[in-house]
């Protein structure tokens, strides 16, 4: 397929965000990434140009030859536009990395978008399996799959000690990186968030948020990772996490729980101002939004919203990020006119949603409202 | 605090993460840990990070301070120092003094669990077997078990081939 037509071959929005996975209320989704690369040839951060243009002409019609792959979009990266990329990027299929990259580097996504493949990133190739929901498991087996068809169409770097060989070693070994996009709006509000962040990271974890650390991250968004690849084997690495997540999910639950018994004002109060500012709004910046967003996701879970659903919500959240907005419109917008159209979009979008109900609570504690 | 990386700018950003059985720590300021793509998380690893600042230097030490150069990809210890990543698969050979000790403060172990690609996988197993007949075959001449040794030796040649053209693919 060529590669002007992108826009096409991505799933809209609104069907995107209908996708439902096991635990979605907090998991957001599961990815599981290989890194792999082809023997005898220099890895790409060392590789001339001409010779990642040729690694680039070997890999990528084998991965387009994929049973997996049999509808996908393939393309170089120097004929995707930069907007292109920001928007492949706001869909986390591919890196922030390998979206700075140009001729010599490529991609072929799935039609489901359920794989991705990066040629020529870090490592030859970086392919990744995603799935909505906790389902890391699946992801796994998935990119498995892939990858043992993938061994018979070329022959991969490999040690029988070492493992496969990657340009950094860090993901030497296994070469796989389990992740998890989890909402946790409930650990964030009760202050407990960066005690699951040390608790989780001495267990050689990694936690970290979406934009940025701890408390401040965009979103209540945080990804949980494997940060080990050698001296275990994938299933070994996928059930450990799959026992963390576990975890996380019910301090995440039992948060949201205790909140609502102790503080159910202070949690009403959030999410009210969040329907209010995001409703009314004529100008809104992109942090604000997903902040906003965040506490409305939490309000559908909480069943506060009448005619609310979820597809809707996780759909603006992408569709507000600045790619996405960008390519609804010919002109070119700078950071105003971006926070003006986000707010218009929001506001026409959320006129039909009826504003949060105000559960019986029992009487006043004394609680103070922050 | 100062900045680990530039050393100029005051830290704000302070990262803690277990790697193996140690702590470490790194205090970047705004604009290093934005250049390292903290910010960016599914890329960002502290590891790395940390491979560009004190790790590489196990490597340099081990080879006595001479230069020791990738023979296939003319890749450096002092390269690997500014990278953090090696330049080609040989490299690991190139430089695989004083590689464990590197692996050992990022991995759980230093020898590969995971998934073997099948050919290699088959390739193994039939090289596993060819040795065990060998040993049989020494064992059978030494009790002159004539009979069993000739019925091992055609075996033996047939794995021989076998390993052969596994290997040529
Ligand atoms: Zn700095
Ligand atoms: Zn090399």
């Amino acid at each position: 397929m060529s590669s002007d037509s992108i826009h096409q071959f991505l799933i809209p929005l609104s069907e995107a965000s209908l996708r439902k996975g096991p635990n979605d209320k907090i998991v957001m989704s599961s990815r599981v990434r290989l890194a792999r690369n082809v023997r005898g040839l220099a890895f790409p951060g060392w590789a001339k140009k001409n010779e990642r243009v040729k690694a680039l002409e070997t890999i990528q019609p084998a991965v387009e030859s994929l049973p997996q792959m049999k509808k996908s979009y393939a393309a170089s990266m120097d004929q995707l536009s930069a907007l292109d990329k920001q928007i492949l990027m706001e869909r986390h299929l591919i890196s922030r990395e390998h979206a700075a990259k140009n001729a010599g580097s490529g991609i072929v996504v799935n039609k489901e978008e359920s794989v991705c493949v990066m040629i020529n990133e870090e490592d030859h190739l970086r392919m990744q399996a995603l799935r909505p929901g906790f389902q890391i498991k699946e992801a796994w087996e998935d990119i498995d799959r892939l990858d043992s068809t993938l061994e018979t169409k070329l022959e991969y770097a490999f040690s029988p000690k070492l493992g496969y060989l990657t340009a950094c070693p860090t993901n030497l070994g296994t070469g796989i990186r389990v992740s998890a996009m989890l909402h946790l709006p409930g650990l964030v509000l009760a202050d407990q968030i960066n005690q699951i962040i040390q608790a989780v990271s001495k267990l050689g974890l990694a936690v970290r948020g979406l934009h940025g650390e701890g408390t401040s991250a965009d979103g209540n968004v945080f990804q949980v990772s494997n940060q080990m690849t050698l001296g275990q084997s994938e299933p070994e690495i996928v059930e450990r996490l799959t026992k963390v997540l576990f975890q996380i999910i019910e301090h995440e639950e039992n948060a949201r729980t205790k909140l609502m018994e102790d503080k159910p004002k202070v949690v009403l109060n959030q999410i009210g101002r969040a329907y209010g500012a995001m409703s009314n709004a004529h100008s809104i910046s992109s942090k604000e939004t997903m902040n906003l967003l965040s506490l409305m996701h939490l309000g559908v879970d909480l069943q506060l919203f009448p005619n609310l659903q979820r597809p809707l919500v996780d759909e603006l959240f992408i569709m507000t990020q600045p790619g996405h907005l960008q390519s609804t419109v010919t002109e070119k917008l700078g950071t105003e006119e971006r926070d003006v159209l986000r707010a218009d979009i929001l506001r026409e979008r959320l006129s039909k949603v009826e504003r949060p109900i105000t559960p019986p609570t029992p009487p006043s504690t004394g609680e103070k409202v922050d | 605090m100062l900045c680990n990386i530039c050393k100029q700018n005051e830290a704000t950003v302070h990262l803690t993460q277990i790697v193996g059985d140690k702590m470490q720590k790194v205090d970047l300021c705004e604009a290093c840990s934005k250049e390292k793509g903290v910010s960016d998380p599914s890329t960002f690893s502290l590891a790395d990070l940390l491979l560009g600042l004190g790790s590489a230097q196990e490597l340099e030490q081990a080879g006595g301070g001479a230069e020791i150069k990738c023979p296939q990809c003319g890749f450096t210890q002092a390269d690997f120092k500014k990278n953090g990543r090696f330049g080609c698969a040989e490299c690991y050979h190139a430089f695989a003094e004083g590689l464990d000790s590197m692996l050992k403060s990022m991995h759980k172990g230093v020898v590969h669990k995971g998934k073997v690609p099948k050919a290699i996988a088959q390739t193994r197993d039939v090289a596993e077997k060819l040795k065990k007949m060998q040993k049989d075959l020494d064992k059978a001449i030494a009790e002159e078990d004539f009979e069993r040794a000739a019925l091992l030796r055609d075996e033996i040649k047939e794995t021989k081939k076998r390993l052969e053209q596994l290997e040529t693919v």
